[in-house]
């Protein structure tokens, strides 16, 4: 009874949040706000929703940056793997791009904004070339479309679904597969895609998801890189929720509701590719055309992994040198005099928000990685006989915990806003902590949900044998064998809990500065020696633990020789 | 507990039949020792922009003082949007709490200032009983009206803002062919295209530029002292419409994207992608100057029929939960230490509220000896000041400006 019990407590009370911020928007939505004089029910706020101007070209906007930037990352997974899988590249890019997990997307998105703006990195070095004394005045950033904007998400979320596919490749038998369509005369990458990549897609669907609906529906990338006239959906509902005149308050409520449509629409297209591309693929093994000959294709196929992966890096070097920059002119390609003028003023105020970013993320992180480990264990146990990889979350209880993943945040978080003051709770690191859990939990159980099932629970079974307790085995044998998978959870909980800017803001009420929350107030003010400042402080402490989290597990190997080979 | 907690929460935040406390009296200021003594050991959360890191440090330098000389202590909440507080203060009065407020004082002008005012949401007036405000210059209208609506002592001034342009004449040529009234500006960027700009609304900076541009192109520009007529606005701001058509396609970007505030715009300017900026301060240039953020060959010019011009101020919520250490800090703000640190461009350089002549000899000497830097006009360059038009003007233009140019 425990065990049935336990995932689905765990569950709800994750999902909880999201439910009632969502009560808190579709109330307003509807006219109901008596604090604003909002005492009945009616269609009205959406009237005025509709007849915003340019709303249509804002949820386009808000349409195609979902779906263009998961085509895009999940295509350039694709093509990557399939052409480099085993080779040196591939490893290579496994060890190299965890890294990139570090950068928070508002960081990578002014690496690249200070790369490939008119007077970026490009022109700069294009300058001489093409005779430039003053950068052109073209519209590469926030241009209407959103290209720049869908480029820096693409940047950011490729590295995070290649880690997630990599995880997900040994469970596809991918060397067995490989040869035997090999053997059949199927091309490298065309073997790839038709056996082996079902599989690992299969696995990552989740993740892909999740990618779709926070291209959606992101804020930060989209204010930094994004179009402003008019601007993408969530950009504009905060601007409505903040807007002095607070029958706007309505309009917004409306507007998160739409947002939540918008995603959904997204999720929705994206299954339906899903499906099409599945029949494509029928048609084409059944066409048996094999593609032998891919040498070409396969040199092409590096370019969106290496470009993304050189923007982020080449972004942050940027970032690095504009924090140590004096005056810098276009079109020098290095600050006419380096200082620490912005690091020392930076630092003087930073130390406490640092320090609440990090209490605030480990303690979130832990506390999500306890939930988590859990629930699973509680759904594992459920199924005493059962074989590594047989068990699975039950789709209600994954529903549960991926919620938040789902549902865009500026939808509900202002909803959990009123909540928590009408609750009378005042702003505190342990309220900061249990909102950030509701975001961070779904990711640790996202990194950890397949490596735990995955392990041969004859492991454990022989520790029973040998006399061990359910918890000593637990503690002894399970857990030093998932130390990478749980220590690469608690970093990317750790990471998703520092990135957090919307819940932090709201809850915190500004009372618990974060470095994040200061990184945003500081970026409207647009020197980018302050910018860079504080996105390298945003960057260094997720990059210190996801180096604390691959040293752990090495470190307790060492210990255990016989743990080595595994 | 929890189960419980989200019941109370969902009662009292989303139904609103949360019990209404009764408030507790407001400190008086007229009894001045009485809410010093209060004030001693309250926190006071300033809700202030977060932007600049030299008004970031003006406030820790604010912080610093009323500790050292009230025990009060000062916590600047870092906001990338003045309304973020207003939010807070609306979520709050949602929720029922009338209380225990989260934010104790606003760095606010002009809309959020009527916007709160009419919402009910701001504490009853106090700033003109502060014991510094015998020092403030109340012959100045925009300190007594914020854009035509009065303030009733619910604010307290703390600083002036007047509209002045920059330009690089290293690279624009002499400062005396810069343009000298709106006019002049539109065939300039006609000459000159894509080298000028202006922050889309509702960015506080672009929506003052167009309200300049409003009142030198309108008719009768008496009409702006009254609240907006719904029956005559199209015709009224048809001069403005005119000219904004008339320079589109000359802005930066032709004007298919808008810069994002006054920030942005020096950066603009310091990469020189733009030729002209305008700024809420006299004094950003020198400042930016001296932050390595412009070239030191960047002046500044003015209008010399005048500019738009106002006063920034702080005030209290309603429900803020260190009234007494709110006041104590409004007070400090408008001393003449403190704002003869705050004109002074190495520190902020924005022009004080005070009134000179009813100052200390000492005082008046600070202020004469303030080195004003090389891009900063002396107060007597600076033109007259264009009063602010009521802010329900600001709000249908900045609707219909999105109508137009921004979707």
């Amino acid at each position: 009874m425990r065990g049935l019990a336990l995932p689905w407590l765990i569950a709800l009370l994750l999902a909880a949040p999201v439910a009632v911020g969502m009560a808190g928007v579709a109330l307003p939505a509807f006219g109901y706000l008596p604090a604003l004089g909002g005492d009945g029910l009616s269609l009205e706020p959406f009237r005025h929703l509709v007849a915003e101007p340019g709303l249509a070209a804002s949820v386009g906007l808000s349409l195609a940056s979902g779906l263009l930037t998961t085509l895009v990352s999940v295509a350039g997974v694709a093509i990557f793997l399939a052409a480099f899988f085993g080779t040196p590249a591939f490893r290579a890019a496994r060890q190299g791009l965890a890294p990139l997990l570090a950068v928070p997307h508002a960081a990578a998105a002014f690496g690249l904004l200070f790369l490939i703006a008119p007077s970026g990195l490009v022109f700069r070095l294009a300058g001489p070339l093409l005779g430039l004394d003053r950068p052109p005045d073209l519209l590469i950033v926030g241009d209407p479309l959103g290209l720049s904007m869908m480029a820096a998400l693409v940047a950011k979320e490729m590295p995070f679904l290649l880690l997630v596919a990599f995880a997900a490749l040994p469970q596809a038998e991918p060397e067995r597969r490989m040869q035997l369509a090999r053997s059949l005369g199927y091309g490298r990458m065309a073997a790839f895609l038709l056996t082996v990549w079902p599989t690992v897609y299969r696995q990552i669907r989740l993740p892909v998801v999740a990618v779709a609906a926070f291209a959606s529906s992101v804020v930060d990338v989209a204010m930094i890189l994004g179009p402003s006239t008019p601007a993408p959906l969530a950009v504009r509902l905060l601007s409505w929720m903040n807007d002095p005149d607070l029958s706007q308050r309505f309009v917004a409520s409306a507007g998160a509701l739409l947002q939540l449509a918008v995603t959904l629409a997204v999720i929705l297209a994206w299954l339906g590719l899903e499906r099409l591309v599945l029949a494509a693929r029928r048609r084409w093994s059944r066409s048996g055309r094999r593609f032998a000959a891919d040498r070409a294709a396969r040199r092409l196929a590096a370019l969106p992994v290496a470009l993304s992966g050189l923007a982020v890096v080449v972004g942050l070097l940027l970032l690095v040198l504009w924090s140590f920059a004096g005056f810098w002119a276009f079109p020098d390609l290095a600050p006419a005099e380096l200082t620490l003028r912005s690091w020392q003023r930076a630092l003087a105020g930073a130390t406490g928000p640092l320090w609440t970013s990090f209490v605030v993320a480990l303690a979130a992180a832990v506390v999500a990685l306890v939930l988590v480990m859990l629930l699973l264990e509680g759904r594992r146990r459920q199924f005493p006989s059962a074989r590594a990889g047989e068990v699975r979350l039950t789709r209600a209880v994954a529903g549960l915990i991926y919620l938040p993943l789902i549902v865009p945040q500026v939808a509900f978080v202002f909803g959990l806003q009123v909540l928590v003051i009408g609750a009378g709770l005042t702003p505190s690191l342990p309220l900061l902590v249990a909102v950030h859990l509701v975001f961070v939990a779904p990711y640790a159980a996202l990194a950890l949900a397949d490596p735990w099932f995955a392990l041969d629970p004859r492991y454990e079974r022989i520790a029973a044998s040998l006399g061990r307790t359910r918890a000593t085995s637990f503690l002894r044998v399970r857990l030093p064998l998932l130390a990478a998978p749980v220590m690469t959870a608690l970093a990317i909980g750790f990471a998703v809990s520092i990135g957090q800017y919307l819940p932090t803001v709201l809850i915190g009420a500004g009372r618990l500065p974060t470095i994040t929350t200061e990184a945003v107030a500081l970026a409207a003010g647009g020197d980018r020696r302050v910018i860079g400042v504080y996105a390298l402080l945003q960057t260094l402490l997720p990059f210190a633990l996801f180096a604390v989290a691959a040293l752990v597990p090495a470190l307790l190997a060492g210990r255990r020789r016989g743990m080595r080979a595994a | 507990m929890i189960v419980k907690l989200l019941w109370r929460g969902l009662l009292a935040g989303l139904i609103g039949l949360a019990p209404l406390p009764a408030a507790a009296a407001d400190p008086d200021p007229t009894d001045w020792p009485a809410v010093v003594a209060e004030a001693e050991g309250q926190t006071v959360y300033f809700n202030a922009w977060g932007g600049s890191s030299a008004i970031n440090d003006y406030i820790a330098w604010a912080a610093g003082e009323v500790k050292r000389q009230f025990g009060v202590t000062l916590q600047h909440v870092k906001l990338e949007d003045t309304a973020t507080a207003v939010a807070k203060v609306v979520a709050e009065k949602a929720a029922g709490r009338d209380e225990g407020g989260s934010v104790d004082l606003i760095w606010i002008n002009g809309e959020n200032f009527a916007s709160m005012q009419e919402q009910g949401l701001l504490a009853e007036g106090f700033a003109t009983r502060l014991p510094n405000w015998r020092y403030v210059d109340t012959g100045n209208p925009s300190i007594t009206t914020d854009f035509t609506v009065p303030t009733l002592g619910q604010e307290s001034p703390w600083g002036g803002a007047k509209m002045v342009f920059f330009t690089d004449p290293a690279r624009t040529g002499p400062i005396d062919d810069m343009p000298d009234d709106t006019d002049a500006l539109l065939a300039w960027a006609k000459e000159h295209p894509g080298r000028f700009s202006y922050p889309a609304p509702p960015d506080f900076v672009g929506s003052s530029f167009l309200k300049q541009v409003l009142i030198e192109q309108i008719e009768d520009a008496a009409l702006l002292a009254e609240p907006v007529d719904d029956a005559t606005f199209e015709t009224v701001t048809a001069p403005l419409w005119q000219w904004l058509d008339e320079i589109r396609p000359a802005l930066w970007r032709e004007g298919r994207d808008y810069p994002q505030n006054y920030p942005a715009m020096k950066q603009l300017l310091a990469d020189s992608e733009l030729d002209i900026i305008f700024a809420f301060n006299p004094a950003e240039a020198s400042a930016a100057i001296a932050a390595g953020e412009l070239p030191d060959t960047v002046r500044s010019f003015t209008f010399p029929g005048g500019t738009l011009g106002n006063t920034h101020f702080v005030a209290i919520p309603y429900n803020s939960s260190a009234k007494a250490g709110a006041m104590v800090v409004a007070n400090f703000l408008l001393s003449p230490a403190a704002q003869i640190r705050k004109e002074d461009p190495k520190f902020w350089g924005d022009p004080t509220v005070l009134k000179l002549d009813s100052l200390p000899e000492a005082d008046r000497e600070a202020f004469a000896a303030i080195d004003r830097g090389v891009a900063t006009l002396s107060p007597d360059e600076l033109g007259p000041v264009l009063p602010e038009p009521h802010p329900s003007w600001m709000t249908r233009i900045e609707e219909e400006w999105t109508k137009r140019y921004g979707s």
